[in-house]
């Protein structure tokens, strides 16, 4: 599914920096019903994590109610140039990755 | 007290009057919804990352360049690059269409060229596909002023369109013009009243929890005054919309806009 990263493209070491990330999903609940009463089934992203040059950074475990088209936002440490791989996995096998580089100076 | 009560109604009615031929906002007057919303919601719009709308821009951006239906044509075959053949072209539209003799809306538009060019099947109305291909075509257009409804042989559906925005309707027996002309700036249900300019279509909107299309925005409204709303793609809403796009004329475009 289409995602959108934003991670700054240059950075000094040591500095803080913000990731913002946004990626489509629908969110359902598996609250709500249809008009004829049957209940929609949950379908929700349940983990994101993303990793830093392999290495963990970030893990969200993520619930019902939680709006669509997933938005987080998070900082970190710039270390050293290199690439930051995200993922999110959901119900019914549910699998989205992208990535995105820095360069650390 | 009888007498009271005439007095009342009387001044109420005369207090009425005034309102209901205040007429059209002015020009320089016309605000864009964005004038509207909260710094939250204006900040979510501004950046291309955290605007969701953006996704759908994403995944129209690939429908352009996809292959389909018998000709097995993608619309860049025959309008090649977006960014310069379709700038400033959902700025005009509803536009008039020679062979139907009438408007036609950018969703109408898309699926005449799949039908006619690709030979494909039309794309269902609030379906993604047809949201994100028609979200990624006005994007090119962000920043143009609208020029919707300058054709002169678009007159007469411009009046149809006007007279419908001006029509009392619904159990509630409200016509758009009195909130939109009458009442905007003041609030219904503890939500601002807009101007009803059409800037940013399709727009997200966070009630909605998806991008959505000004016909489904036009039907909303009416389901609110208890009317019956007109089906999508019928001659009555593609009026309005060329109504509304032409009143709204020079105002730039936002595509994809974030709205409440």
């Amino acid at each position: 599914m289409a995602a959108l990263i934003n991670v700054p493209a240059k950075a000094r070491r040591g500095d803080i920096i913000e990731i913002r990330t946004l990626t489509s999903h629908i969110m359902e609940t598996g609250f709500r019903h249809t008009a004829d009463g049957k209940l929609v089934p949950r379908d929700i992203i349940t983990s994101f994590t993303c990793r830093y040059n392999g290495t963990e950074i970030f893990r969200a475990d993520l619930f019902p109610a939680i709006a669509a088209n997933l938005y987080l936002s998070f900082f970190t440490v710039a270390k050293e140039s290199g690439k930051f791989e995200f993922e999110w996995i959901g119900d019914n096998g549910y699998s989205s990755t992208a990535s995105a580089s820095i360069i650390v100076e | 007290m009888i007498s009271w009560r005439a007095i009342a109604a009387v001044a109420l009615f005369a207090a009425a009057v005034p309102t209901l031929l205040a007429g059209e906002i002015p020009p320089d007057a016309r605000r864009s919804g964005y004038s509207f919303m909260g710094p939250d919601t204006r900040a979510m719009q501004d950046d291309d990352t955290t605007n969701p709308g953006m996704l759908f821009v994403l995944d129209g951006e690939a429908l352009w360049a996809k292959k389909t239906g018998s000709t097995n044509k993608a619309c860049a075959d025959c309008h090649g690059d977006a960014r310069s053949s379709m700038k400033g072209v959902a700025a005009r539209y509803p536009a008039f269409d020679k062979a139907l003799g009438r408007p036609v809306t950018l969703d109408q538009r898309i699926n005449l060229c799949r039908a006619d060019h690709q030979q494909a099947t039309p794309l269902p109305y609030e379906g993604r596909d047809l949201l994100a291909l028609s979200a990624f075509i006005a994007h090119q257009s962000r920043g143009t002023a609208i020029t919707a409804g300058d054709d002169p042989k678009l007159k007469p559906f411009i009046a149809q369109g006007r007279a419908l925005f001006m029509q009392r309707e619904g159990q509630l027996n409200l016509a758009c013009t009195n909130c939109h002309d009458d009442n905007f700036d003041k609030r219904l249900a503890g939500a601002p009243i807009t101007q009803a300019q059409p800037t940013g279509y399709p727009l997200y909107r966070l009630e909605w929890q998806t991008l959505g299309s000004l016909e489904r925005r036009l039907r909303s409204c009416m389901t609110g005054v208890r009317a019956q709303a007109y089906d999508y793609g019928s001659p009555e809403l593609v009026a309005l919309q060329l109504y509304l796009m032409s009143r709204a004329r020079g105002l730039p475009m936002e595509t994809p806009a974030v709205r409440p």
